[in-house]
């Protein structure tokens, strides 16, 4: 009776990650055909395809995919830890009773679809959109600047996107800080940079590599804002990814990619780990 | 460590609402007939219509790009009834793939409506015509802004490809904005054809000549996107030239007249021969309505129903008798209704082997990456 608590979510993790994951891992060796579905599974007679992973191997396409997502992913990911971490501060040092509405500022974005806020950001930067036309009006320039479908444009929807994913846990982790560590800091000697860098700062750093992790582990996959706000030089995993399986129908490929990927963002959360452990 | 991350993602998780979408109309209890369609691309008195006339109950579905139509019928028992693929390389690969069922002549009365000389066309991908009708259909050029064109090109002669495909020209666009449908099949072809190649080359020599011709503008391109963000963003202004769909670029003008912020868009058809294409109407083979569907296909290729159609998408139909009663505004437009001769330069994109699929997607691919 005790164990069942267990079982529900030993059952959870073989039904929605293990058994997919197999699938994948088996679609990943997989001979590409001309069928519905557009593959055909390894068998006795055939052996398995090596082919998909030797592709991506050997087509410096797939590795230059991989680096621009990791670089991204990190750009990403240290943006939105330097947003963060002053909203976290503030959040914790705010008064008591406006904390409440400060976290639900900070959630709000969440309400609202993902999609919509991306076509907002596109009728903002784009050629007559908001920004262009102000800056016209003002007569501060003479040609509409090309804001949209460019790298600034997307890190600017991909840290509008994860900035929360950042602030919770760094919230989290600063408000359960004891303020009289600074407090005797201060007493110590330290003004308010130094106590904050000797004190605050490494105290809240397991918070802000979990920040760090939240946003790049997902960000490392995205595939919606680059298609919809980056360039179309910004060919990055998420993006080839879902062109191997929907232009070219090459599910294989596309496996053996979602494999490659996940085996990447494995490394960080395992280096992590290690690390807490030492700690 | 791992525990304050779970905790973290699980309350992400919910908070963060996905962006997934609802799984295929499934079928129900008769008489319904699900049809999945693109977007925009219909009369909707012409269903309105049918449903009267015979009493089955259509659920209308749209999809804006070949893939995700591709995608959904790919897994199989999509329940879809009737399916509009193009003819390369959607149609082409759904019948190599048997996932399409044989149409039934003798329950379609209405098919000798169609053109011949157009039926034949189709048939380098349905070979006998047997697993498709042409609902409408179109061809590949650019979407300018004449205006805008002018201002940097004043003397450029705007009747070709040379107005997208030379450097220099491309060059003095990159400011007013350069589009290209992501696209390899609508858009390789027709590049093959202005360097006075077999549109349909699988040459290595070749598709380096039409690799380099292409990373020799993509400096210059500033967005490679579906053409359904394509027709959005020329309604709006955004692009000056942009290589697309026919229809989409004649909706788009239509849209930005409507708007009136003096955007004013109009059609090149390239005279070095534009590529044609042809939306099919078809039915999957495990469609758990083939009888509804084959009354919706025969309903469609009645001369006033595609009329109404036409004038309503702006995309030419397959149906003579069905001219005389579109809109002159419609029916005069060569871009609309290409004139016999542009029909004679125009050609078709021509099912490949996988081998050349794969060396056409991974050119594509470079050319989208720039290097």
């Amino acid at each position: 009776m005790r164990r069942l608590p267990l079982l529900l979510p030993a059952l959870w993790l073989a039904l929605l990650v293990a058994v997919p994951l197999l699938v994948v891992v088996a679609l990943s060796v997989s001979f590409p055909a001309e069928g519905i579905p557009p593959f055909a599974l390894p068998g006795r007679a055939e052996g398995i395809n090596g082919e998909p992973f030797a592709l991506l191997l050997e087509d410096p396409f797939y590795r230059d995919a991989f680096l621009g997502a990791v670089l991204v992913a990190g750009g990403t990911g240290l943006l939105c830890l330097g947003l963060a971490f002053p909203m976290a501060l503030g959040l914790v040092r705010a008064a008591p009773r406006w904390r409440p509405l400060l976290l639900a500022l900070v959630l709000l974005p969440f309400w609202t679809g993902f999609l919509p806020r991306l076509g907002a950001w596109i009728g903002l930067l784009r050629d007559e959109g908001w920004i262009n036309t102000l800056l016209l009006g003002l007569g501060w320039i003479a040609a509409p600047l090309p804001l949209l479908y460019s790298w600034p444009a997307l890190f600017l929807g991909m840290t509008h996107a994860y900035l929360p994913f950042a602030v919770l846990p760094l919230y989290a982790s600063l408000s359960r800080l004891d303020p009289v560590l600074e407090e005797a800091a201060a007493d110590l000697g330290a003004t308010g940079p130094v106590a904050f860098l000797t004190v605050t700062l490494p105290l809240a750093l397991p918070g802000a590599a979990a920040a760090f992790l939240l946003v790049f582990i997902p960000a490392a996959g995205e595939y919606v804002i680059p298609e919809l706000l980056g360039p179309p030089s910004a060919q990055l995993v998420g993006r080839v990814l879902w062109g191997e399986f929907f232009q070219n129908r090459d599910w294989p490929v596309a496996a053996a990619l979602a494999v490659a990927l996940l085996v990447m963002l494995i490394i960080p959360i395992l280096l992590f780990q290690r690390l807490e452990a030492r700690r | 460590m791992l525990r304050r991350l779970l905790a973290a993602t699980m309350c992400a998780a919910v908070l963060l609402p996905s962006a997934g979408l609802f799984p295929a109309a499934m079928a129900q209890q008769a008489p319904t007939l699900n049809v999945y369609n693109w977007s925009d691309y219909i009369d909707p008195k012409a269903v309105e219509r049918f449903q009267q006339e015979t009493g089955i109950q259509v659920r209308y579905d749209v999809f804006d790009s070949l893939e995700t139509l591709e995608g959904k019928l790919s897994a199989g028992r999509s329940g879809y009834d009737v399916i509009v693929p193009t003819s390369e390389p959607t149609f082409a690969r759904l019948i190599r793939a048997g996932a399409l069922r044989p149409l039934d002549r003798a329950a379609l009365p209405n098919w000798n409506n169609q053109d011949a000389t157009l039926l034949r066309r189709v048939e380098s991908s349905d070979p006998g015509n047997r697993h498709g009708a042409i609902y409408l259909y179109g061809s590949v050029g650019l979407g300018i802004r004449p205006d805008k064109v002018r201002a940097v090109l004043p003397d450029v002669p705007l009747d070709s490809l040379d107005l997208l495909m030379k450097p220099e020209n491309a060059k003095a666009l990159a400011g007013c904005g350069i589009a290209v449908m992501d696209s390899a099949i609508d858009v390789l072809p027709s590049v093959l054809r202005w360097l006075g190649k077999d549109p349909n080359s699988t040459d290595a020599a070749d598709l380096r000549a039409a690799e380099q011709a292409m990373l020799a503008i993509r400096p210059h391109v500033r967005a490679i996107t579906a053409s359904g963000s394509i027709l959005d963003a020329l309604a709006t202004g955004e692009y000056c030239v942009a290589m697309t769909y026919s229809g989409d670029v004649i909706q788009a003008k239509a849209r930005a007249a409507e708007a009136r912020r003096g955007v004013d868009i109009a059609y090149v058809q390239p005279k070095e021969g534009a590529q044609l294409w042809f939306d099919m109407l078809a039915i999957p083979a495990d469609a758990p309505h083939p009888d509804a569907a084959q009354r919706f296909i025969n309903f469609l290729l009645q001369p006033e129903v595609m009329a109404g159609i036409t004038n309503e998408v702006r995309y030419p139909n397959a149906i003579p008798a069905a001219t005389p009663l579109v809109d002159d505004a419609v029916r005069g437009d060569p871009n609309v209704y290409p004139t016999p001769e542009m029909l004679g330069r125009s050609f078709t994109a021509e099912a490949l082997g996988p081998q050349a699929e794969r060396a056409r997607s991974r050119l594509w691919s470079r050319f989208k990456a720039g290097r």
